[in-house]
């Protein structure tokens, strides 16, 4: 069955002038301070209101384009439920952003982290197997992964992901779903 | 608009059933108060009216023919669900009431005569509803009000001889006067009218619900359907709306419980969607809109695999695609009425699923009815039918009313699907598929989903392309292409991309072609290199005005007619240079222009570096690069120009210089010298253009505006410099194109001056002095400095107060005053020879006291060379220097008696001292040259008062003092204040020489309180005594009053002196005289000793005491010992 996953980069940084861990200078690239960004909330430029993939794969390939819309088009409702929240709830709002929408032949589940990097994932409507719990803990892992690659110092904040752990990560999760 | 097609919706299933009621009699054409009638029915029919729909017919219309009621169901095999008439006839044909309008007043001479005609006409219409339970009655017109009920005898009898004639009961007659409130009547009528047709409506459902007990589960499965259909139909027209969705409800169960076959699923598909669209309807009605999406929900995956028939299988998304549309329609209706929708449940996604599905008949139909083209439209014709109708919903035109599972002749089965599939071949996919689109997106542009909205313009796009609308299909795509731009989603961008280059390439749109493939080989692109190579391919025919190869998947004959559209193009002279706007794509030329520095001085050449990369994957040769700058002047110096034929552009070859290799950074520098008038200015590079192609061919310039950029690029400059990959070293010739930075402008900045300006005074300033600043300017050009000018003064800019009190000026000699300014400006110096110096001195008087900032600004021109280029530059120097201003000295000031005691007021003509003190507080020493005291008038000297500081110098914290003996000549009443002066001091710095001027600086004297006092007492003694010695001493007491004293006075012995004299005394004193009194004091001891106190009471002024009269007497003296006379010379040589 159809499965898509999806790491949308953030968008527009709202913590650039509350935090201090996210000052121009713990944000540099030295590696040391690096940590610092993750466990703080590093930042995308204040400049760029965004959310281009970071990454983002599907089974089967042979209707890419159409997941790549479906996720696209999902970043409505995930900006629409963040904002939803309301900036002083930011802290407190749970991650999990549950169903987005139903279509005709799937169904779209959101996660967006603290730092405000999106999870979406795309299943099909008529996987059964696949309920709220098992969604959460897919988004928890790939979450967890997520971290990981964060942590990377020889990764740069932005690029598209390329870690062969989250690939695999993400390779096992598919075969599981579908 | 489009015609209705077979998926649409019926009308009369689609409209809010109302009561039908039938009115006969009225003659609306030419009589006016039928008209008038008529009008009041038909118009102003709100929501607060009863929900009627009124027809006029004639008196013999003919009404639909009632079949004979059936008996018995036992051999009756039903041959569909629901005739395809029924619902018209009921909202339309068959009435529930038929009203019959007659004019007859009470009164009538004629009564007998009109009463049969009236009788005789309702008979009519009876006849004609034969077999119908439909109600007749009767309202008479009349012209006169009636009276109140019961009143008119009269009236009641013919009444019911009327009801008796016409077989009426006394309820369905009614009395319209035709008077002025016909409106008020009318509404009431019309209420009578809607609570017969209720009646009817529900005998009709009493008489539907019969015929259950006739049926049986095997053979009569449709009707149970049709029945509930119908039991809810007229529960509608009756507005019993709740039960109307509950037997809908039912009706739903029940068809899905039909047996299901290729031949029946049509049928069945049909009606349930009828029925569902009514259940949706009356629950968004209900506002449980819900109830209704989960309704529609459950209908349509009960329906999504009953397809039916596999060679009509675009019927079945038609039918899908019409659902979604229809309940999308339902949805928006109620939000028009007031429901809110949210942005995840909104007719939007409706709407789009229906497009959805019309795409999939479109493909299905192409699929399916791709016939060749020997294939004709079969004849007979099997969609005909005798009445040019189907008799039952969702039949086969060429087998109506069978209802067995297998067609009964495959002959005929397949002409009709035969025939549907050419009719589908007609249909407009490409437009249906637009409309539903184009709902779909205003409803989600109004529920904030601007990413679906672009979604469904691309395949809005999409579908233009197909329907070879390729205008429209590049509107919308380059609409939409921005936003997956700025959202950095290359691979929906290149696949819009790349529809977008078809279509452009279809109509043979030469510049959009460009654009397209300029982003499509660029680093945004996600296609495979081939692609990107093949695109290139084309590029370079087009810029060698070539025909392009087809796009892959355009069709043979759209491919033919584009390569046609190419050949015209060419052919055609001019109209072959393009600038094609870079900035907001992705182009595969990248440009970063820089000004190497951020600004540059004007004898030093400007320089510019333009870095190009491409990102294609052949390299591309460009003929010429120019850069333009906010000053056009310099355009022309900032050119690399070399036109290149077209061998160059085919093959172009790494090693030249205007070639771009894929991959590499090139940089293209340029160096020119600024203007002398632009010093000052800034130079901005307003845009850079890159020309490809050449002249002869077609040429395009990609025009970067500012320094370049394009829409992808500050992301990545962003990503690069947060990247650990910058912090490695590169070498040195090899350029990492991600570290260049863009400086697309630089400022033009004067000459360093070689000029050395040098001040030197002795800070701070002393307030009021003419303080002396000492400016220095050296030449260290090496050539002769002309027009050397020097401003100087107080800096502009600060405390306006400050340049009131600040003057400045050359001349030392004298005071300067108010008349001279704060700064001088353009002090002219001449010309400077190299290595000359000269010294100015400036002056400046500081009124006040505080900071000063001061300014020296010396410019001059001078001649230079610069890249073989005279000009005259001209260069400035500023020097600023704070001064602080501080007073030189404090004046003190204090009135003390003339035995040096402070007095904090004076008496009349009683002599006392003025002691002046002068501390210094400047930190270079001071030279008092005089001290003068300007007495007030309420003050006399004793004699003529002399300075005593004449000539002395100050140290820092040194000290100055003076002393004045002066008098108060007497006030007018007892007590006053009066002014006591100025004391002037007049100084100058030790270390001015003597012409300096002196500053002379004045310190006002205090007031003192003056006071006349009643009796003056003052003694009269030697200096000193000696032990055992008699001394004489005399007191003198004046009476300063006009009146006689009484003097109290006494003595007191003391332990120190023995004394001879009055001890205790009263006396009087005359006015103004003066007494005296003598007295021996012989004293006992040596040393000072305190006199023997004189006591003094004046009986007139008790306020008057001793103790203030004893301050003007000696209290003690000092007493020498007795001794030889030789000591007494030398206590006098001490």
């Amino acid at each position: 069955m159809a499965v898509c996953i999806a790491v949308i980069a953030k968008e527009v940084c709202s913590y650039w002038a509350g935090t201090k861990a996210c000052t121009p200078s713990t944000c540099g690239p030295a590696p040391y301070t690096f940590y610092l960004q993750v466990f703080g909330h590093f930042f995308f430029s204040p400049l760029f209101n965004q959310n281009y993939p970071l990454y983002i794969r599907s089974v089967p390939i042979q209707n890419e384009l159409k997941f790549h819309y479906t996720v696209h088009t999902s970043l409505d409702v995930v900006e629409e439920k963040i904002s939803a929240v309301g900036k002083a709830m930011a802290d407190q709002r749970e991650l999990y952003l549950g169903l987005l929408y139903p279509t005709e032949d799937y169904k779209v589940y959101g996660y967006v982290t603290n730092s405000k990097v999106k999870f979406v994932i795309v299943v099909d409507s008529s996987n059964t197997s696949l309920r709220d719990n098992e969604i959460r803990s897919m988004f928890r892992k790939l979450h967890n992964s997520f971290t990981d690659v964060m942590c990377n110092p020889f990764y740069n904040p932005g690029d598209t992901i390329q870690s062969k752990a989250f690939d695999s990560m993400v390779t096992a999760m598919m075969v599981q779903a579908s | 608009m489009m015609s209705p097609t077979q998926w649409d919706l019926p009308p009369e299933l689609c409209c809010r059933p109302m009561a039908f009621v039938a009115l006969t009699g009225l003659d609306v054409t030419y009589n006016a108060i039928h008209r008038a009638i008529w009008d009041a029915f038909c118009a102003n029919r709100r929501a607060d009216r009863v929900p009627i729909s009124f027809k006029v017919l004639p008196g013999d219309h003919e009404y639909p023919k009632c079949r004979t009621k059936r008996t018995s169901y036992e051999w009756y095999i039903p041959k569909g669900i629901l005739k395809t008439g029924w619902m018209n006839k009921h909202l339309n044909l068959v009435p529930a009431l038929l009203v019959l309008f007659y004019e007859l007043d009470w009164d009538d001479a004629v009564w007998k005569e009109k009463q049969s005609e009236c009788a005789t006409k309702v008979e009519i219409v009876r006849t004609s509803l034969q077999g119908r339970n439909t109600k007749v009655a009767v309202v008479l017109i009349q012209k006169k009000t009636p009276l109140p009920p019961g009143e008119d005898l009269v009236a009641s009898e013919r009444a019911a001889s009327l009801c008796n004639a016409c077989d009426l009961s006394g309820k369905s007659l009614f009395v319209l006067p035709h008077t002025d409130h016909l409106v008020g009547y009318i509404i009431r009528l019309e209420n009578a009218f809607y609570e017969h047709a209720q009646t009817y409506y529900y005998t009709e459902i009493r008489r539907v619900k019969s015929h259950k007990e006739f049926l049986n589960k095997t053979t009569h499965q449709l009707l149970f359907v049709r029945h509930q259909f119908k039991i809810a139909f007229f529960s509608e027209l009756k507005q019993d709306t709740q039960n109307s969705l509950k037997y809908y409800r039912t009706a739903y169960s029940l068809v899905h419980e039909l047996r299901t076959h290729e031949t029946n699923m049509l049928e069945i598909k049909t009606m349930a969607g009828f029925i569902n669209y009514k259940i949706c309807r009356l629950c968004f009605q209900h506002n449980t809109p819900l109830d209704a999406i989960a309704q529609f929900r459950k209908h349509i995956d009960l329906c999504k695999k009953k397809i039916g028939s596999a060679e009509l299988a675009f019927e079945h998304t038609a039918w899908m695609s019409k659902q979604f549309q229809s309940f999308g329609d339902l949805f928006d209706e109620a939000i028009k009425l007031g429901l809110t929708a949210i942005q995840t449940q909104n007719p939007g996604f409706y709407y789009q699923q229906a497009a959805y599905y019309a795409q999939e008949r479109k493909q299905q139909a192409t699929h399916l009815c791709a016939h060749e083209a020997s294939v004709s439209y079969p004849t007979p014709d099997h969609l005909e039918t005798p009445s040019g109708a189907l008799d039952f919903y969702g039949q086969r035109a060429w087998r109506q009313g069978h209802q067995s599972i297998d067609p009964p002749h495959m002959e005929k089965e397949k002409g009709g699907i035969l025939a549907l599939q050419m009719k589908e071949k007609d249909v407009p996919h490409s437009e249906l598929i637009i409309a539903l689109l184009s709902n779909a997106v205003a409803q989600f542009k109004k529920y904030k989903c601007p990413r679906m909205k672009s979604h469904l313009m691309v395949q809005m796009g999409e579908e233009y392309n197909h329907a070879k609308d390729y205008t429209k299909a590049l509107k919308l795509l380059d609409y939409v292409m921005c936003d997956y731009r700025t959202e950095r989603w290359w691979s929906l961008l290149t696949s819009i991309l790349s529809t977008a280059l078809r279509c452009s390439y279809l109509m043979a749109h030469v510049k959009d072609y460009i654009t397209y493939s300029m982003e499509l080989v660029g680093r945004a692109s996600t296609l495979r290199e081939e692609q990107k190579s093949r695109i290139e391919k084309n590029l370079i025919k087009v810029l060698m005005n070539e025909v392009p190869e087809a796009e892959p998947d355009c069709d043979q004959a759209s491919a033919k007619a584009a390569q046609a559209l190419w050949s015209d193009r060419m052919s055609l002279a001019g109209s072959n240079e393009f600038t094609i706007e870079v900035q907001d794509y992705v182009p595969f030329v990248q440009c970063k222009a820089k000004f190497l520095s951020p600004s540059f001085h004007v004898d030093d050449p400007v320089q510019l570096h333009v870095y190009l990369r491409a990102d294609c994957p052949h390299p591309v040769r460009f003929s010429k690069l120019c850069v333009s700058l906010s000053n056009q002047e310099y355009n022309q110096l900032c050119v690399v120009e070399e036109p290149c034929k077209s061998q160059d552009i085919l093959e172009a070859s790494s090693q030249e210089n205007m070639c771009l290799v894929p991959g590499k950074t090139r940089i293209y520098s340029f160096k020119f010298v600024a203007k002398t008038e632009d010093v000052g200015k800034k130079i901005e590079i307003t845009a850079v253009d890159l020309m490809l192609g050449s002249d002869n061919g077609r040429c395009v310039f990609l025009n970067w505006r500012g320094g370049g950029g394009d829409a992808a690029s500050s992301h990545e400059a962003l990503l690069a410099a947060r990247s650990f990959k910058s912090r490695g070293r590169v070498p040195e010739q090899h350029v990492e194109w991600d570290t260049v930075s863009i400086q697309a402008s630089t400022m033009i900045i004067s000459r360093i001056p070689k000029i050395s300006v040098q001040l030197s005074h002795e800070p701070p300033a002393l307030n009021n002095e003419m303080y002396r600043i000492t400016v220095s300017i050296q030449s260290n050009e090496e050539t002769v400095t002309k027009d050397v000018k020097l401003t100087a003064g107080l800096k502009p800019g600060q405390d306006a107060n400050l340049t009131q009190s600040t003057h400045v000026t050359l001349n030392g000699l004298e005071m300067c005053d108010e008349s001279h300014p704060a700064l001088l400006p353009d002090i002219a110096i001449g010309d400077l020879q190299p290595g000359e110096k000269v010294e100015k001195y400036l002056y400046v008087r500081c009124v006040t006291t505080g900071a000063r900032i001061f300014l020296f600004h010396v410019a001059y021109a001078l001649s230079t060379k610069v890249e073989g280029k005279d000009i005259t530059c001209k260069c400035h120097k500023d020097e600023i220097v704070t001064i602080e201003t501080v007073v030189p000295f404090e004046v003190a000031v204090k009135f003390v008696s003339t035995k040096f005691e402070h007095l904090d007021r004076v008496y009349v003509d009683i002599p006392f001292l003025l002691m002046t003190d002068i501390l210094s507080a400047s930190p270079w020493p001071l030279r008092l040259v005089t001290s003068q005291l300007q007495l007030a008038p309420t003050m006399a000297a004793m004699d003529q008062p002399q300075s005593q500081v004449e000539q002395v110098v100050l140290q820092t914290g040194e000290c100055a003092s003076e002393c004045f003996s002066l008098q108060c000549p007497p006030v007018l009443n007892g007590m006053s204040s009066v002014a006591s002066g100025q004391y002037l001091i007049s100084w100058k710095r030790k270390s001015w020489s003597a012409d300096a001027p002196v500053v002379t600086t004045v310190a006002t004297l205090p007031h003192v309180m003056v006071e006349t006092i009643p009796l003056y007492v003052h003694a009269e003694l030697p200096s000193f005594g000696r032990v055992r010695e008699s001394m004489p001493v005399r007191y003198h007491i004046q009476n300063r009053t006009g009146l006689v004293q009484d003097v109290e006075m006494s003595v007191e012995p003391s332990d120190a002196f023995m004394f001879s004299g009055l001890k205790q005394v009263r006396l009087r004193i005359l006015p103004g005289a003066e007494q005296e009194m003598l007295y021996n004091f012989y004293p006992l001891m040596a040393g000072y000793q305190n006199l023997p106190q004189l006591n003094i009471g004046l009986l007139r002024f008790p306020a008057v005491s001793g103790q203030l009269l004893r301050r003007f007497l000696p209290s003690r003296i000092f007493v020498k010992p007795q001794g030889r006379q030789a000591d007494d010379a030398s206590i006098a040589a001490a």
